[in-house]
């Protein structure tokens, strides 16, 4: 039996029996149904992504006519993150000029909203010479963090420290506090960069800190939306649901602990946002044909339910990329083809 | 990786129309089939012919909605997204500051 060479979630090469990727692709899907409640893949769409995984291209392209745009999260950072000696203004006009991205993005080293703050005008500065050099769409980006919100990074008490102590409705405090005072931020800097002239605000890496952090992010988007009502916001998240570490906070009458992608592109509708970037995460121990089908099936659940354009994350360890700081063109391909065409998506 | 996604999947940016597709979704939320043909109209092109780099780059110059390699004269940065909100018919924020100043 023919053997196919694939790849497993931490990049390293395997070589997987037919039977061996049927039987990861047919457990991905079926993984992702049960844990979202959502429909596994079809049949049709199965046998899709088996012909994409035993097809012996080094790298494959969507169908013309099935092209999608990007956006990215950081990405004037990444050059300079690669020890390549540019400016933030030039490596936006490089990802204009050399990458072909249909959008760059512009942000502060630290990546959130809270450090960004007292700078803030000299981001302001940085961004308005952007905008004279380049043509394409600029997002202004950072994360809500509520890590900073706390000790010792921040005024509140530490909900990490207390909570083991069993201090919980202290450290549901903590996080309540830290909400309110990150909405602020995420406000007051969103707010200069759109007065300067953004085209739009990614706020990215969206519910790392739980479901406290997801409602700062929700609560500044909707006050943003009522102050500037053309504003463009996109919604990137931190994770595949989220995590409960309040447990008990909800947003107009729903409970954010445990959501998924389907459910988290309604609250972002409703917060105000225009494009709306879930994520999936990469099992490093499983095979990418139990990733990606997995992916897939949370993706596909949420695009099917989603008003706004939807650009999944699919950078290193999500969305069935594997997780290392050098992901592979013919698992990266793939994962961008297939989410494309069975997903129907709107960008990535 | 970001190379990988743009060539495995993406319309190309300012090589083609992917720029022009990308503003219709962030000015009005529209989804990519919408956005597509939304554009192509404007351009009087069918949407197949957005991810030409060929023929949009002579689209794009015609139009002065700014190049990869512009030549001398032509519209570059701010000039260029001026025609790119007349073309599409949107509000393109930077432009909206320089009218607010009575800049334009």
């Amino acid at each position: 039996m023919a053997k196919i060479r694939t790849r497993m979630g931490d990049g390293f090469f395997v070589e997987m029996s037919e039977s061996e990727v049927r039987s990861d692709l047919d457990a991905g899907t079926a993984d992702a149904a049960d844990r979202g409640k959502i429909a596994p893949l079809s049949k049709e769409e199965l046998q899709y992504l088996y012909d994409l995984f035993a097809s012996p291209y080094r790298f494959v392209s969507v169908e013309p006519g099935n092209e999608i745009v990007l956006s990215y999260d950081g990405g004037d950072l990444k050059i300079r993150r690669a020890a390549v000696n540019v400016d933030r203004v030039q490596s936006m006009q490089i990802h204009e000029k050399i990458l072909g991205a249909d959008t760059i993005e512009l942000g502060h080293v630290d990546y959130s909203f809270k450090p960004v703050k007292p700078i803030v005008g000299t981001e302001q500065t940085t961004l308005e010479q952007t905008l004279m050099a380049t043509h394409v769409p600029l997002f202004y980006g950072a994360m809500p963090n509520l890590g900073l919100y706390s000790q010792p990074d921040g005024p509140h008490p530490n909900p990490s420290e207390l909570l083991p102590l069993g201090k919980i409705a202290a450290a549901r405090q903590s996080y309540e506090m830290s909400v309110e005072e990150a909405a602020k931020d995420i406000v007051f800097v969103a707010s200069a960069m759109y007065e300067s002239g953004a085209d739009g605000i990614n706020m990215d890496t969206t519910g790392a800190a739980g479901d406290p952090d997801f409602l700062a992010g929700l609560k500044a988007a909707e006050i943003l939306k009522k102050k500037y009502p053309d504003i463009c916001m996109e919604l990137g998240m931190a994770g595949e649901f989220i995590l409960g570490l309040h447990g008990e906070i909800e947003y107009h009458g729903d409970r954010l602990a445990g959501m998924y992608p389907h459910d988290q592109v309604k609250l972002a509708e409703k917060a105000g946002f225009t494009i709306f970037g879930p994520v999936v995460n990469i099992k490093m121990s499983r095979s990418i044909p139990w990733n990606l089908s997995r992916a897939i099936t949370f993706i596909k659940a949420c695009c099917e339910v989603a008003n706004i354009p939807v650009h999944p994350n699919m950078g290193m360890g999500v969305g069935g990329v594997p997780m290392n700081a050098h992901p592979p063109i013919d698992v990266v391909s793939r994962a961008s083809k297939a989410m494309v065409e069975i997903c129907r998506l709107d960008g990535l | 990786m970001a190379i990988s996604h743009a060539i495995a999947s993406g319309m190309g940016g300012m090589r083609a129309a992917g720029d022009l597709v990308a503003r219709m979704q962030m000015t009005r939320g529209m989804k990519i089939d919408e956005a597509k043909a939304y554009v192509a109209d404007k351009l009087s092109i069918s949407v197949s012919d957005l991810t030409d780099p060929v023929l949009m780059t002579d689209i794009r110059q015609d139009l002065e909605i700014g190049s990869i390699n512009p030549l001398p004269g032509c519209a570059k940065g701010l000039e260029a997204k001026i025609r790119i909100a007349e073309v599409l018919d949107i509000d393109i924020n930077c432009i909206r500051r320089l009218k607010n100043k009575g800049l334009l």
